[in-house]
């Protein structure tokens, strides 16, 4: 059974959040991660860049898919995992700490209100596994 | 999940961790943790592979030799001594790959196998042209196969089995096998490794399986078994090539033998027409060596303009960066470009395989 922290916010395309006052902290699920299989190149935003709400900001490929990261907030990217790029494999053994791939500093808080529960993610995980 | 057919070994893969995916309406280990560390243990080490959705069909009567050569691409008169395998490509008459397969010659018999995916196909076509010949047509659905690769296997191997089974395994040379007992032992594989295949009774595989694990095999899915035939620059039946193309197209001119001109073959004719127009088409290998993943389907650009696509492409775990095989022009030049998603990445075209025996072995295509 993948874990999924209760503190973190989820999109329903897999992505966690951690929010600390305007930073918001963005990395893949461990069920992502799991599913996905062993990573082999993570693709991230530039510091600086500006990404919008549900828009593609990153891109992770594992052996077998390639798959979009999505920002879950508007904002400015102020930091980036640059310790991926030789490393992607910390996404599958730390997918919630050392995992993390870039920090957002968000615009508009109440964008979060759109993104999932710990709970609710693992409704939809477990709905799609059906 | 789990409404598929199962091997006698599946409760071993799910106890030991695999993830289950369908395969051809199999349920088989993708993984069992890691691809990639499963497929660096079979460069480096042994890994095991159970492989028993594989299609065993023996081949008797007085007639074999002959159907045989008829059915089959390469000519089964190359097997004159005991035991010898060949590697060989079933055709319909329009010349288009019906599969690929592994012939054994077993003196007064052949032993195929084929593809899973493509089983009732095959049983078909094979029983529909053995009606002109004095042939029986025998599957062996109570076979299973395990697939025993890498530098070490074989040393692993002789070292759990009694000294007749050692020695055989110890002695067989490279693409033939050798009966032990009940118990068929061939020097063959999917992975560009040493190794063997050995083909044994279901009732005796589980206990097997639970000894190699024992003695250090490391159990492999179907995950690092495509990245491992990749490198190995063999095709897979179903994207590498079908019915759609010829063995011509398809890299596989190796498993054609015109030589003995008196011999027909279902689809001759229709291999001979092509090359005397001269193919338009090509199975070539691309690496790219920045960063992503070429994957099948990717459109190739060739430096004219023209177009050609990717069929099987992957990360190299032994490379450490991306190949593929890829259906296209026959003008192609040394380089070429990938889209993908958007964006054209520059490729090195090379003739297969990518990696033998561990190490680096792909030349420009020249």
């Amino acid at each position: 059974m993948s874990n999924t922290p209760n503190e973190l916010k989820y999109m329903t395309t897999h992505e966690w959040s951690r929010v600390e006052g305007n930073t918001v902290t963005v990395g893949i699920s461990d069920h992502a991660q799991e599913a996905m299989g062993d990573l082999v190149y993570v693709e991230l935003p530039e510091v600086g860049a500006e990404v919008n709400a549900h828009e593609e900001a990153g891109v992770v490929e594992s052996v077998k898919a390639a798959s979009d990261i999505y920002a879950p907030v508007t904002g400015k990217i102020i930091e980036i995992n640059d310790a991926l790029t030789d490393a992607p494999e910390t996404v599958n053994s730390h997918p919630y700490h050392d995992g993390w791939m870039f920090k957002i500093e968000m615009t508009d808080p109440s964008e979060l209100e759109a993104l999932l529960s710990a709970d609710d993610y693992i409704a939809q995980v477990e709905a799609e596994d059906d | 999940m789990g409404m598929g057919n199962k091997t006698v070994i599946y409760q071993r893969h799910v106890d030991a961790g695999a993830k289950i995916v369908d395969f051809g309406g199999w349920d088989m280990p993708i993984h069992y943790g890691s691809q990639i560390q499963e497929h660096h243990q079979v460069r480096r080490d042994a890994g095991i592979f159970d492989v028993s959705h594989m299609t065993v069909v023996d081949i008797r009567g007085e007639q074999a030799k002959g159907f045989l050569q008829s059915l089959l691409t390469n000519d089964v008169a190359k097997l004159t001594s005991y035991g010898q395998a060949l590697y060989t490509a079933m055709l319909n008459e329009k010349g288009g790959v019906l599969d690929d397969l592994i012939v054994y010659f077993l003196g007064d018999y052949y032993r195929l196998v084929v593809n899973c995916a493509t089983r009732e196909k095959d049983l078909a076509w094979i029983n529909e042209q053995a009606k002109n010949f004095e042939v029986e047509v025998e599957e062996q659905p109570e076979l299973a196969i395990l697939a025993l690769q890498g530098p070490n296997a074989r040393t692993k191997l002789q070292g759990i089995v009694d000294q007749d089974f050692a020695q055989t395994v110890e002695q067989l040379a490279v693409f033939s096998g050798e009966f032990c007992n009940a118990w068929f032992v061939a020097r063959t594989g999917y992975t560009g490794e040493d190794g063997v295949e050995v083909i044994l009774p279901q009732a005796e595989a589980g206990a097997f399986w639970d000894r190699l694990v024992d003695a250090g095999f490391a159990p492999t899915g179907l995950g690092a078994r495509d990245t491992l035939r990749l490198e190995a620059g063999m095709n897979l039946y179903g994207l590498d090539m079908d019915e759609s193309v010829s063995p011509l197209q398809s890299n596989m001119a190796f498993a054609v033998c015109f030589k003995d001109e008196s011999r027909d073959f279902v689809g001759k004719q229709a291999l001979l027409e092509q090359k005397q127009q001269g193919l338009k088409e090509r199975l070539v290998g691309l690496v790219m060596q920045s960063r992503g993943v070429l994957r099948s389907h990717q459109v190739v650009v060739c430096d004219d303009g023209s177009r050609g696509e990717i069929t099987s492409g992957s990360f190299s775990p032994s490379l450490e960066y991306s190949i593929a095989l890829a259906r296209v022009p026959s003008t192609i030049g040394n380089t070429a470009e990938v889209e993908i998603r958007g964006k054209r990445m520059p490729v090195e075209v090379v003739k297969p395989p990518f990696v033998r025996n561990g190490k680096k072995v792909y030349k420009s295509l020249g």
